[in-house]
Order: C-alpha cells, then structure tokens, then sequence
C-alpha cells in the first residue's frame, strides 16, 4: 500500500527506491536540541492522549463492565456481577443466536456475492471498453452515501404498497405484495442486497487501482505460456494482487462486524434483523438501561472483531517490525 | 509490493481464446449496462418520488408519469422540515472534525516516519487498530464519561458533555485520527530524508521541518483525505446518534431517520429529504471524484 502512496509523491522529493527508510539510529536522534525534544514529545503526546481516552480506554472500560451488574445512572451502584452477564446472553437472551447468525449470514453474503461482483465489475472495467468511465461512476456513486441513507432510499424501494419492486413485479396493491423490510424471513436479504449495492462499488475501486498495479508483463508471459483469460487471470492476476486481496478481506470482514446502520435505520435491529451491533445499542439506550449486558455483548462483537484487525495489522507491520 | 506469483503454465491449447474475444465484449456491454441500469434504480427512485408532489400521487399514484413535477417537496422539507438546521448542524461538526483529524494525524505522523525512535511502530499500530475497531465496542462507555462529565450549565445546557457538538467532534477525531495517521506516515515515509537531513545541518528545528519542509509537500495527501474524510463525517450516523438528543441538534445523516416517523406516509418528502442529504456528496464525488478515490485506495486500510 506504501507503493500506492509513493505515487501520490511528486517525483523530486521521491526517496529513492530502494533506500534505507531511516538512517542508522541514535545518531540523529542525539543530534535534537532540548526544544526539539519538546515539540516532538507534544506532537506524539497530544494525540495518543486523545486516543488512548477516547478509543482504548472505552474498549477497556467496556470490558471491565461486560463482569459487572449496573444501570448507568450512579457510579457507586455498580456491582461485581462475575461472568453473569455472558451466561445471560448466551442462554437467556433470545436475540444473541439470531444475532450471531445473522452476522455470519451478512458477512458470507458480502464475501460471496457482493465482493466477487465489485471484483467482476473491475475486471470487466480495466478492458478498456468504451464508457468505462461512466459506468465506474455510476457504480460507485453508492460508495459516497452513508449506509444509513441507503436504508432510507432502498425503503422507498422496498415499501409494500408504494415501493418500485412491488409495482415492477406486479404485486404492488394485491396481497401477494411483500413488505420486503417489514417481513422477517426476508428482510434480512432485502438488507442485505441494500448493502451489496455500496460494498460492490468499493470493491470495485480498489481492484481497479489493484489491477493497474499488476505488470503487464505477467500477463503477456502466461499469454506466451497458452493461457486463456480465465487462467491469466486467477493464477496469475488475481494472486499478483494479493496486498490488495489481504486489504478486501478484511474489509468485508469488518464491514459485516459493523452492518449497524442499515438494520438501525429500518427496525433498530429487531424482527428478523437482528444484529450483534445493534443488540449491544438496544441494550444502551432507552429504558431499562443494562450496561453490563450491553458490554458483554460489545466484548463478544471486540473478540470477533479481533481476528481480522490481528490478521491486518501483522501483515501490514510484520516486515517492518523486524526490519 | 513483491510479485512473486507462478507464472501461469498451462498446457491448454492456445486456440481457445481466439474465437471468442469479439463476441465477449458485445456480452460484457450488456452486462454493464444492465448492471447500470439497476444500480441507478433506486436513487432515480427516490428523485423521481421527491419531484412530484404528494396531491398528484396520492390522485394518479407511485407509479404514473401523470400529474406536476416541481421542486415543493424540496422547499417544504428544507423549511419546515428542519433539514436547513440539520444541514448547518452537519456543518457545525464536520468542518472542525476534518480540520482537527488532520491536523492531529500530521503531527502524528510526523513523529513516527520522519524520526526514528523506539515506539514507533507501537504507537502507529495502536493509532490504526484503534480505526478498525467497531464503534459499538467503546459506545457506552463513551457515553457514561460524556454523562458523568459535569460541565457549567451556562456551558452546556444537559449539565454534562451529553447534547453538545464537541463530544461528536471530539470522538469522531479520534476514531478518525487512527487512520489518517496510517495513511500521512506511509506518505511521509516516502519522502526523500535528504530534505529533512539538509534542513538539520542548516539547523532547522524539529517544527520548521514539520511546518516548512513536509507540510507543504504534503498537500495532495491532505487534499485526498480531506475529501475522504468530509464524506466520511458528514455520513457518520452512529456517534450523534449516541450523544445528540435533542432532535434540532442533530446532523443530517442522522436526522433523515426521525423524518420517517413524522412524515408517515409522506413518501415524495422523505425522498426529498433523502435527496437533499445526497446533494453534498455528489456534489464533492462530481469536483473531487479524483481526490476521494485517491484517498480511498490510499489508505485502503479503511474498514
């Protein structure tokens, strides 16, 4: 990814591919006067103080809530609860196994379909055919709306009696008409191509920029070899993009941890579309406030979310920080 | 980026390919467009709703072509609909966020790709998982310290950080920070160190560097993730969601949700409502479309 934003750098001040990053160590540091030494220490300090307090401190309050009982009002009420709460939503709380199920259902849903058609669409669009650049921004046009903005347009669309799709299958009216946000053994899927609809455009883009990135050369010698597209392209093309590949994983990965706004905007993630997200808010806000099932809930979305983020970052940081 | 992939041998017959390239693209052509067709069904969906006003529907219904088209929804929802003050709110919080994000991400970044220290690579991982994180994860905790924040009332009128703009914009910056800072360091790790090295022997200090020498280089990035982060504020709908609760109060990603509930029925507005929220985004994806993607595929770290 580095490479990507080495373009971006215009060429004069361009280090010289190749070269040491950083020079040997110590030297130049012993070089900083007392005032550099100063305003580097504000310069790193303010803004791991903010996020420290803002984003990590949180996390680990959450964690420390998820084993205690407390309503969130006084501070001095709240109480050591061991692991009741997990036990709570593991067996008790209706929604937790939907939830997860669901879940799992979005993000194979993003992996299977929305992911390989945003990699069709690329594909079919670096060809160089005529209007490539139409249809790119038509197809990611959607990449610039909020998901919770999309929840309201696809409702225009979906609505039972005056939605498109009900008229275009000729139901609108009649009482075959599905209520497709409403229903809750469809809903879910009605969700989901809603969602489609933004992730297939981002992944489009980002296996546009990845395509550019492959030397043609690689092409040309399986052409040489005798390989057909389909063979140029999945064991050549496709594993020579493997930053990009490891970059779209794990974004379909996270973007189904996160599917919280379209599910919130519809029904606040209830009724056939629950959501670990959204469970762990409903049992924030409103009445009856259970911050510590809440957290628990928020801790099991954590560990989940876990897996993708370790996988990212060791093997976005794992050369350097050996070198 | 090491290629290092086997190149593909394969004994099939080069005939294969041949026949079938001219008629590949006729089919790909269609594909396309269809796919574009329905890709545009929706938005032109809801424009469609939002230009005719509710009279002509409800007498011709959703799907006629009969009856007036005119701009009314767009006035009634921008007027009395309140999106004039969501609209501002949105303003109010997206500009000082952005600023503050990239401001606070370059000194970051700074530090940890143009001076070579222990922590380093630490810091830089901890700034970008804090990015990845999903924001329910650290919601009611963030919550609990705004509630139990305790302000003057004259500050704040809920008494505490709950209700006002900065705990937005603050915690919008620092979900924000992580991965801006990802991307500046990789950006300012490509710069040449001989700059910085030239201007140590003249005796520039650690901030003339920063000020004179990287940021001025820095500016496609930062007009890249400018871009990218005004939309990716502008569209946040969870942390007002959070700490807003005052309905005049809130920003208009957020806000679009409340007008279901009080236009029941009313569909040619809420569409109106949801084109009025789409116009700022197009209007940056159509001057900045270079400029967003960039950004985007920049840091395509971004969950």
């Amino acid at each position: 990814m580095s490479s990507t934003a080495r373009d971006l750098v215009p060429p004069e001040a361009r280090a010289p591919e190749g070269a040491p990053v950083r020079r040997a160590k110590g030297g130049r540091v012993r070089r900083l006067s007392g005032r550099d030494k100063l305003v580097l220490s504000l310069m790193v300090g303010i803004p791991t103080l903010i996020e420290l307090t803002l984003v990590w401190l949180p996390t680990l309050m959450s964690v420390g809530l998820s084993f205690t009982r407390w309503n969130g009002l006084d501070l001095g009420a709240i109480r050591p609860a061991g692991l009741d709460n997990y036990q709570y939503v593991t067996q008790d709380y209706p929604p937790f196994w939907p939830a997860v199920q669901h879940n799992l259902l979005w993000l194979l849903f993003l992996a299977l379909v929305a992911t390989p058609l945003g990699l069709l669409l690329a594909v079919l669009l670096d060809q160089n055919i005529r209007g490539s650049k139409i249809y790119q921004s038509i197809f990611f046009a959607p990449v610039m709306l909020s998901l919770a903005l999309i929840g309201i347009i696809w409702q225009l669309f979906y609505q039972r009696d005056n939605g498109l799709l009900n008229f275009l299958l000729g139901t609108a009216g009649t009482p075959q008409a599905v209520d497709w946000f409403g229903d809750s053994s469809v809903n879910i899927w009605a969700a989901m191509i809603a969602a489609t609809w933004r992730h297939a455009g981002y992944v489009m883009l980002l296996y546009l920029a990845g395509l550019k990135g492959v030397d043609p050369s690689l092409k040309e010698a399986a052409a040489i070899d005798g390989a057909n597209g389909f063979q140029t392209f999945f064991r050549v093309v496709f594993p020579a993009m493997r930053p990009i590949n490891i970059v779209i994983v794990v974004i379909t990965i996270i973007e189904s941890l996160r599917a919280f706004d379209v599910v919130y905007v519809i029904n606040r993630g209830t009724n056939g579309l629950e959501m670990l997200s959204a469970l762990v808010i409903q049992n924030l806000v409103g009445e009856g406030q259970v911050i510590g099932v809440g957290s628990a809930l928020a801790v099991v979305l954590l560990v989940i979310s876990l897996v993708p983020i370790v996988f990212y970052l060791s093997r976005t940081f794992g050369k350097e920080g050996k070198a | 980026m090491s290629t290092t992939t086997r190149t593909g041998r394969t004994d099939t017959a080069a005939g294969l390919r041949s026949g079938s390239r001219p008629k590949r693209h006729y089919g790909t052509h269609i594909f396309l467009t269809v796919m574009a067709v329905m890709w545009l069904v929706p938005l032109g969906w809801s424009l469609f709703t939002a230009l005719r006003p509710v009279a002509s529907t409800n007498e011709h219904g959703y799907f006629s072509l009969a009856g007036d088209f005119n701009f009314n929804n767009f006035t009634q929802a921008w007027t009395q609909g309140g999106f004039s003050t969501y609209f501002w709110n949105s303003v109010i919080i997206t500009v000082p966020a952005v600023l503050l994000t990239l401001f606070l991400a370059s000194l970051m970044a700074f530090a940890v790709s143009r001076v070579s220290w222990k922590f380093n690579i630490t810091l830089l991982i901890m700034f970008t998982a804090g990015n990845l994180l999903p924001p329910q994860v650290l919601a009611a905790p963030l919550f609990e310290m705004a509630k139990h924040f305790e302000v003057p009332y004259s500050f704040s009128d809920s008494g505490n950080m709950l209700n006002t703009y900065i705990v937005v914009i603050a915690v919008n910056t620092a979900f924000q920070m992580g991965f801006c800072t990802f991307v500046l360091s990789n950006y300012m790790k490509a710069l040449s160190a001989d700059l910085t090295e030239a201007a140590l022997v003249d005796g520039a200090g650690i901030w003339r560097q920063y000020r004179e020498i990287i940021m001025p280089l820095c500016r496609p990035a930062f007009a890249a993730l400018g871009t990218l982060q005004v939309i990716f504020i502008y569209n946040d709908y969870f942390w007002p969601l959070i700490f807003i609760q005052s309905g005049n109060r809130l920003p208009i990603t957020t806000a679009i949700n409340n007008l279901q509930g009080q236009f029941l029925n009313n569909y040619n507005l809420l569409a109106a409502g949801a084109v009025i929220t789409v116009i700022p985004t197009l209007v940056i994806y159509l001057l900045l479309q270079r400029q967003f993607v960039a950004g985007l595929t920049l840091g395509s770290s971004k969950g």
